[in-house]
């Protein structure tokens, strides 16, 4: 139980070396380790996709990932996205349309959103929806998080 | 322009605008403080073995094991934490004969549900204390559990609690007109239902968590809160441990998500109040997603019989109902589980004009997880039961379902007025917002659609619910019953050196958008631009006494008292103005974030200019000046019990058959919240709780065996409502201003979750009524659908 392994990733651009006990899952490691609590636990078992954050170029659940297993991996969480200018515009229209009332979902939404947006995908409110499934949200109902991830798209498109 | 400008239509005024909520910034920056976001030096964590029965005697306690594992800290049974916390009941002297006994946050001498905390382990990190709580064994001795609430009264069923004779907590009779009467009459044709409400939960997706400090040579208590009555723990806290109430601190900052679910008191979170005194460390507890399912209060599970009897003319001549639920073991503490029930016998109907109204309520103990308020309280059973009867009769006597309640509704006119369950009424809008509604969604285009569609076997129905919503709750809802919850919100509003704002609140922020409206209000009334203005809320050391955001009255309660501070500080600040100006008070203004000349934007001094002169130059001020920059007002409803709201909403919804799924094509809610501060976060408001709402009618039940076993505690097996089979949800407003504040704000934050479940329901039943099939049990699955059809 309290076998311990060193790891070596990087966390939004910065090299982190750490010893963690085997059991730690990903996401853990980040909040409680690294000190990144932007990504939220919200089920530890991979439903509610709260803990979503990339993990070398994919999305993934945070608590479905031993943080052993993120050894040599590239990270990048809420914390990330929101350095890098990558998802500005998915933020601020966040924001506009109220997308977000307590926020505990957003992390890991605007994860998902992000990836959507970043695969191309079309302004299709239902095809919005279906990727989104993933992610629960119990404040906003959905309809402004699709909205929002609309705006984005429309906006992509017209740069 | 005729006549000075009121406070809604002045330059910066921001009420009736969607402005942006400021703090979301952050939060979609990943910058948010949610509880277990903090970490403390010395920091330890809590874990608790929970009782796997739903009824047991609780014989020897090992945890020899369990106690030797490197990093575990403490461990405390029932009878340990029985020497530091007092038992607590959960009672209110004005619902009169309710009964529960005494409370401890862990279980004693028996366990009463499947996950009611026995043991408690506190250790270095959670791993710890979990594997240590695996080996702690606990000697249960199973005993007989009640589970029914159909049969929890019967004469052989086991009693729960020593003390007491039977496994009732409550019951209450409304009895107005002449019921039997009414029903007896030949004139009159009378429907006959028995509605089934299910079990559900709130699943906040930040799960219950608590962070408490302890300072042992000040013994002072700060307990780092998740929830939205800091006050309220305050006192909760101070008693229950021992404490003068000024010793204990609460702070709330972001809170993900609450809904009622974390309003109550919880034995887990009283026990690691009283760790964290005990060790004088900081001991962290967060529930993890089972614990939540098994110990985050439950709601509804109510079964009740209605019957309703409509008059030649379409008149509701009369209506009755006999509710029954079961509460679980005890009643929670301090806001009690009989309001739900007491909810429903006064809200069944209310929208209607009716003169023979009698309802029965009991509430019995059971051996399955406590039941308390979650958002809503009582409205999706009432508007249901009485919804569900009136569109009943509209199809028996072959009348149109709009039609049934234009003649029923009570008039626009007609208030102030009282219902027969005594509820008293003002400045409701039903008929105005049912002719909205049936505007908003072509009523005729989908009825016409609806003929047409059933031709090709496509089963589309279309379901309404007319609506009250209790807000604004006056010191009648807890107060006077007791209960150390205060009915009263207070504000107060500080204008800084360089001219900015502080507005300090006792209303809480759960994401509704608090501080936005304290902001907006704040801004207008005083004339500065809302960037100005800074907002404080959450925290019992620094902002004035109050009840919190529950009960949808932040707006209407918490959001007036900030209208009168912010007045009152405004003439504080014309006064100093006028004084360095040699002015008269009167005709100044405060404008942009100056003080101008009444009716023009000329500055005379600039708010920073005047905050200089009297924080840094006082010299410059005659010596009898005081001038005062800072105003508190607090604010309570005294004319009403409560302030209601009033809505009009409907679903359309397309029934598989084959399937039984339910697929919702549309929307609509028209809502009369009074004035409107901020039409985006009333709207989102709605929309979220429609949905929680949708989520009871179709999908969200908490599914026990016949021992009390919950076997659908994770979020895998416990369906919530995903964005796939969400719809877009159409809203529109009425503006009835409450004429008991300045404001005109009434609540609007629980209207969906509580009228969304009827319009499905009578969608549904309006679908499947070609196949002589009607279903009024929720949440409506697929399979209780196909079970009404005939097909399983």
């Amino acid at each position: 139980m309290s076998e311990v392994v060193h790891i070596n990733l990087t966390v939004n651009g910065e090299a982190i070396s750490q010893t963690v006990p085997v059991r730690t899952n990903l996401v853990d490691f980040l909040r409680n380790d690294v000190g990144l609590t932007g990504s939220h636990v919200g089920c530890e078992h991979g439903v509610c996709g709260a803990c979503t954050l990339e993990v070398d170029g994919t999305m993934v659940r945070g608590c479905l990932m031993l943080a052993v297993q993120a050894d040599g991996a590239k990270v990048t969480t809420i914390e990330g996205f929101a350095d890098k200018d990558r998802a500005t515009d998915l933020q601020e229209a966040f924001q506009r349309h109220n997308s977000l009332q307590c926020g505990y979902c957003t992390p890991g939404m605007m994860a998902s959103a992000l990836e959507y947006v970043e695969a191309g995908g079309a302004a299709d409110r239902e095809a919005i929806r279906n990727h989104i499934s993933g992610n629960y949200c119990r404040c906003t109902g959905y309809q402004s998080i699709v909205d929002a991830i609309v705006d984005v798209i429309d906006g992509r498109a017209a740069t | 322009m005729t006549g000075p400008l009121t406070l809604f239509d002045k330059p910066n005024s921001y009420i009736g605008r969607s402005v942006p909520r400021p703090d979301a910034r952050r939060l979609v920056e990943g910058r948010g403080q949610y509880v277990d976001d903090l970490q403390l030096p010395r920091m330890i964590h809590a874990a608790f073995v929970r009782s796997p029965y739903a009824h047991a005697k609780i014989g020897e306690i090992d945890s020899t094991e369990a106690a030797a594992i490197p990093g575990v800290v403490a461990i405390f049974t029932g009878a340990d934490l029985a020497e530091y916390v007092t038992p607590y009941v959960g009672v209110l002297t004005h619902l009169q004969g309710l009964r529960s006994p005494p409370q401890m946050p862990l279980a004693v001498d028996a366990a009463r549900w499947q996950g009611e905390p026995v043991v408690m382990v506190v250790a270095q990190s959670r791993a710890i204390a979990e594997d240590a709580c695996g080996l702690i064994e606990v000697d249960f001795d199973p005993l007989d559990p009640v589970c029914d609430a159909e049969t929890a009264l019967d004469p052989d069923t086991s009693v729960i609690h020593d003390d007491y004779d039977d496994n009732l907590a409550w019951q209450r009779v409304v009895d107005a007109g002449d019921v039997e009467a009414a029903f007896a009459r030949k004139d009159v044709t009378v429907i006959e239902r028995r509605f089934d409400f299910g079990r559900h939960t709130g699943v906040t997706l930040e799960s219950r968590a608590s962070l408490v400090e302890f300072n042992p040579s000040e013994q002072e208590l700060v307990y780092h809160y998740s929830g939205q009555a800091p006050h309220m723990m305050q006192a909760v806290l101070a008693k229950h441990l021992d404490l003068p109430e000024e010793n204990v601190r609460l702070v709330a900052r972001d809170v993900g998500g609450s809904f009622g679910i974390k309003i109550h008191t919880y034995g887990d979170d009283i026990a690691t109040a009283a760790a964290a005194k005990i060790l004088g460390r900081p001991v962290k507890f967060v529930a993890d997603r089972n614990e939540s399912f098994l110990s985050d209060i439950h709601a509804r599970d109510h079964r009740v019989d209605g019957r309703i009897a409509v008059d030649g003319a379409s008149k509701i001549v009369a209506l009755e109902i006999d509710d029954l639920t079961g509460i679980g073991p005890y009643s929670m503490y301090p806001r009690t589980s009989a309001i739900e029930c007491n909810q429903i016998l006064n809200l069944t109907g209310a929208p209607y004009a009716l003169e023979n109204y009698r309802a029965k309520g009991t509430v019995v103990f059971q051996n399955k997880n406590m039941m308390c308020q979650y958002r809503a309280v009582g409205h999706p059973v009432a508007m249901a039961v009485a919804d569900g009867l009136l569109e009943d009769a509209a199809r028996e006597i072959g009348m149109d379902v709009v039609e049934i309640r234009r003649r029923n509704l009570i008039g626009d006119d007609a208030y102030p007025m009282s219902s027969a369950a005594g509820m008293k009424f003002d400045d409701l809008s039903h008929q105005k917002a049912l002719n909205k509604l049936v505007d908003l969604m072509d009523y005729d285009g989908l009825r016409g659609d609806q003929e047409e569609l059933r031709g090709q076997g496509i089963y589309r129905g279309i379901g309404l619910v007319s609506m009250v919503e209790v807000t604004n709750p006056s010191p009648m809802f807890y107060g006077i019953g007791g209960a150390p919850i205060s009915a009263q919100d207070g504000a107060s509003v500080r204008l800084d050196a360089a001219g900015a704002l502080h507005v300090a609140s006792s209303i809480t922020e759960q994401g509704q958008g608090t501080n936005t409206i304290i902001a907006q209000i704040a801004a207008g009334v005083f004339g500065v631009d809302m960037a100005r203005v800074k907002v404080t809320t959450g925290d019992t050391a620094t902002v004035p006494y109050g009840g919190g955001t529950w009960a949808s009255r932040g707006a209407g309660i918490g959001g007036e008292a900030v209208l009168l501070a912010a007045n009152k500080l405004k003439e504080q600040v014309l006064d100093v103005a006028a004084t360095i100006l040699q002015a008269q008070a009167d005709e100044l203004d405060i404008v942009d974030g100056s003080v101008v000349d009444l009716g023009s934007s000329t500055e005379r001094i600039s708010l920073a200019d005047l905050g200089k002169i009297v924080y840094y130059r006082g010299n410059e001020l005659p010596s009898d000046a005081t001038p005062e920059l800072i105003a508190t007002h607090h604010y309570r409803v005294t004319d009403f019990p409560f302030v209601f709201t009033n809505g009009a909403m409907a679903a359309h919804v397309e029934v598989d058959t084959e399937t039984g799924f339910v697929k919702i094509l549309d929307f609509w809610a028209v809502e009369d919240c009074g004035r409107v501060i901020n039409p985006k976060l009333v709207d989102e408001q709605i929309r979220g709780g429609v949905v929680q709402g949708i989520g009871g009618a179709l999908y969200e039940e908490c599914i026990y065996s016949e021992d009390g076993q919950l076997q659908n505690a994770s979020m895998a097996d416990y369906l919530v409502p995903m964005a796939a089979e969400m719809p877009d949800i159409h809203i529109a407003h009425i503006e009835t201003p409450t004429k008991t504040s300045t404001l005109g704000a009434k609540g609007a934050g629980e209207a969906g979750t509580g009228g969304a479940p009827a319009a499905i329901m009578n969608a549904i039943n309006d679908a499947l009524q070609p196949l002589d099939a009607s279903i009024y049990q929720m949440p409506m699955t697929p399979q209780r659908i196909l079970k009404v059809l005939g097909k399983v």
